[in-house]
């Protein structure tokens, strides 16, 4: 499971929406294999039957009432983007289709 | 007038009592901040005049005879990954280099309530990753008590700000050891509380079953009165806990007599420097001479917490980094303008640095088809096996005890090549986060001139034991008091 290659960190980085340079795609293959195989010690474990533990919160399933409460402007919202439209109140992306 | 080395509570009541402004205080911590900060690089941005604001007011309310709050007039630092409203918020990542958060986080709140006023926000590892303060995009931070070493991390500017004498308290957030961890590099106390005593409302998230915040101080007694103000249930976070909080300053009652603490002696027994195991067993010898029943103990999954940790932090990460995108805040790559896809793909290899790359793409692998039954689920499963390990352990013992890191202080560079040997620096803070306990660092020596520290580990909601514990230990030392020598 170890053996990674430079076509599975092309794949993750796919996933990832993440754009590497051919450097990093050879030093991610490299230390990515090395804490992977540092993590396979786990497989030895046996588990049969343990539950996953997902998070150590005592509370599950919090509700509200769904009432509205003050939320920010759209102002607000848009003033941290990198290229708002503040008067249709959108953020403009590039092209999404073809 | 001076501020230096005036502990939290002491400047609360010298503030209180008139011998000194709050507005002087501010002054003054300001000036520090600033010498300080040329050598040191603790602080990504320092809000002066929002912070002489503050302290003016509080000026005004001690002069018409208002109530004080717990902190009135007490300076403080926020590590960068915690949201104040229109001060710049970066987590030191180039990817939120010009963020100004509409809103504060809910432990800002709770802080200016009781009258701190916050001077500005701590350099970190990028979005909390990392465990020398290296991977920041605003360059390391430098160990105050030697300025080739690092300070630890991910929050070393706020560890660095406190031992440095800047200001008497500093928050900064914990996920695999990021309090305790530097806290101990730097010689100061870090407490990483319960999870889910404080509330994450307005902390940039890493991994959302393992972060907590959680302060810095120089004395335990300052720790205890930071989090009296800061723990506490808040709608916003629905993790966060409705169990009553105490006062933890009463907490501190300075004696210690009967309370079993556990050694999980095989554990502690391997890979540990020497100088560290001698700091370590001398602080038990103390704990011992104050009354406390010192009792073996076995923790044996305790040595799967490294991989355990690394995989589901790391899953978590590439889900919650998923947000930084280039459209809705932050840093869009400006070479790709053709498509939504390209931009995305650029904008986050540009924006992120290494170490968050690097785990995005772990935490993506974990939990991509094939590889999540085999690694994230068997992690998540080791996890339980580990927590049953602490629950035990509690069945006969009241807290437990261990080094706070495996080695002292390192050097800037010695580790960066590696990301596995970095890893492996977090042994003993990283199973404390899984089992969602709180766990507080204190100083018990020096290794050539370098600050250790070592951990007590309480039962989840039972920071006062801890807290009891640290303060008698830190009644009965002197590694505390010494200021580095910078």
């Amino acid at each position: 499971m170890s053996s990674l290659t430079i076509a599975d960190v092309e794949r993750i980085a796919a996933l990832a929406h993440l754009e590497l340079t051919d450097e990093e795609k050879q030093l991610f293959t490299r230390q990515l294999a090395d804490i992977l195989s540092y993590a396979e010690q786990l497989q030895a474990i046996d588990t049969t039957g343990v539950p996953a533990t997902a998070h150590v919160g005592a509370t599950a399933g919090v509700e509200r009432a769904d009432e509205p409460r003050p939320s920010l402007s759209t102002a607000q919202v848009l003033a941290n983007a990198p290229d708002p439209a503040p008067d249709a109140g959108l953020f403009r992306v590039p092209r999404v289709i073809g | 007038m001076t501020v230096f080395g005036r502990t939290a509570s002491q400047l609360r009541q010298d503030i209180a009592a008139g011998s000194i402004s709050a507005v002087e205080a501010c002054l003054v911590t300001l000036d520090r901040v600033s010498s300080m900060n040329a050598t040191l690089n603790a602080f990504n941005h320092v809000d002066a005049d929002r912070a002489l604001e503050r302290a003016a007011a509080i000026d005004h309310r001690r002069a018409a005879g208002d109530r004080l709050g717990a902190l009135a007039g007490v300076p403080i630092a926020l590590k960068d990954n915690m949201c104040v409203r229109g001060m710049r918020t970066t987590a030191s990542s180039k990817i939120l280099d010009r963020f100004i958060p509409p809103y504060d986080a809910t432990v800002v709140q709770r802080l200016e309530n009781a009258g701190a006023v916050i001077v500005g926000k701590t350099n970190c590892d990028e979005f909390a990753m990392g465990s020398s303060n290296e991977n920041s995009a605003y360059g390391p931070v430098r160990n105050p008590w030697n300025l080739d070493t690092t300070p630890g991390g991910s929050s070393g500017g706020s560890a660095a700000a406190v031992a440095s004498r800047c200001v008497p308290l500093a928050l900064g957030s914990d996920t695999g050891g990021s309090i305790r961890q530097p806290a101990s590099f730097c010689g100061v106390v870090g407490l990483k509380p319960t999870y889910g005593r404080v509330s994450r409302y307005g902390l940039l998230a890493f991994a959302s079953s393992l972060d907590q915040i959680g302060p810095f101080a120089c004395t335990v007694a300052d720790a205890a009165l930071a989090l009296s103000v800061i723990a506490g249930h808040d709608s916003c976070d629905s993790t966060s806990s409705t169990a009553d909080v105490p006062d933890y300053t009463t907490a501190l009652t300075g004696d210690i007599r009967g309370v079993r603490i556990g050694v999980p002696r095989a554990f502690v027994s391997e890979g540990v420097d020497a100088q560290v195991r001698a700091a370590f067993d001398r602080a038990l010898d103390t704990l011992r001479d104050r009354g406390a029943t010192l009792i073996d103990i076995d923790l044996p999954h305790a040595k799967l917490a490294i991989p355990v940790y690394y995989l589901i932090a790391t899953a978590e990460a590439s889900s919650n980094l998923a947000r930084y995108d280039g459209v809705k805040y932050g840093y869009r790559s400006p070479a790709a303008k053709d498509s939504l896809k390209a931009m995305y793909s650029k904008t986050r290899d540009e924006g992120f640095g290494a170490e968050v790359k690097r785990r995005i793409m772990l935490g993506t692998y974990v939990l991509s088809a094939g590889y999540y039954d085999a690694f994230y689920l068997k992690a998540q499963q080791v996890r339980t096996l580990l927590r049953r390990d602490y629950e035990h352990a509690f069945e006969s013992v009241d807290l437990v005890t261990m080094p706070t890191s495996p080695i002292p202080p390192f050097k800037l560079g010695e580790k960066t090549a590696d990301p596995l040997q970095m890893y492996l620096a977090d042994v003993f803070t990283v199973s404390v986060n899984l089992a969602g306990l709180p766990g507080v660092s204190v100083p018990c020596g020096f290794a050539d001139g370098l600050p250790i520290g070592f951990q007590l580990i309480g039962r989840m909601f039972d920071e006062a034991t801890i807290l009891r514990v640290a303060d008698v230990f830190e009644r009965a030392t002197e590694w505390h008091s010494a200021p580095p020598p910078i």
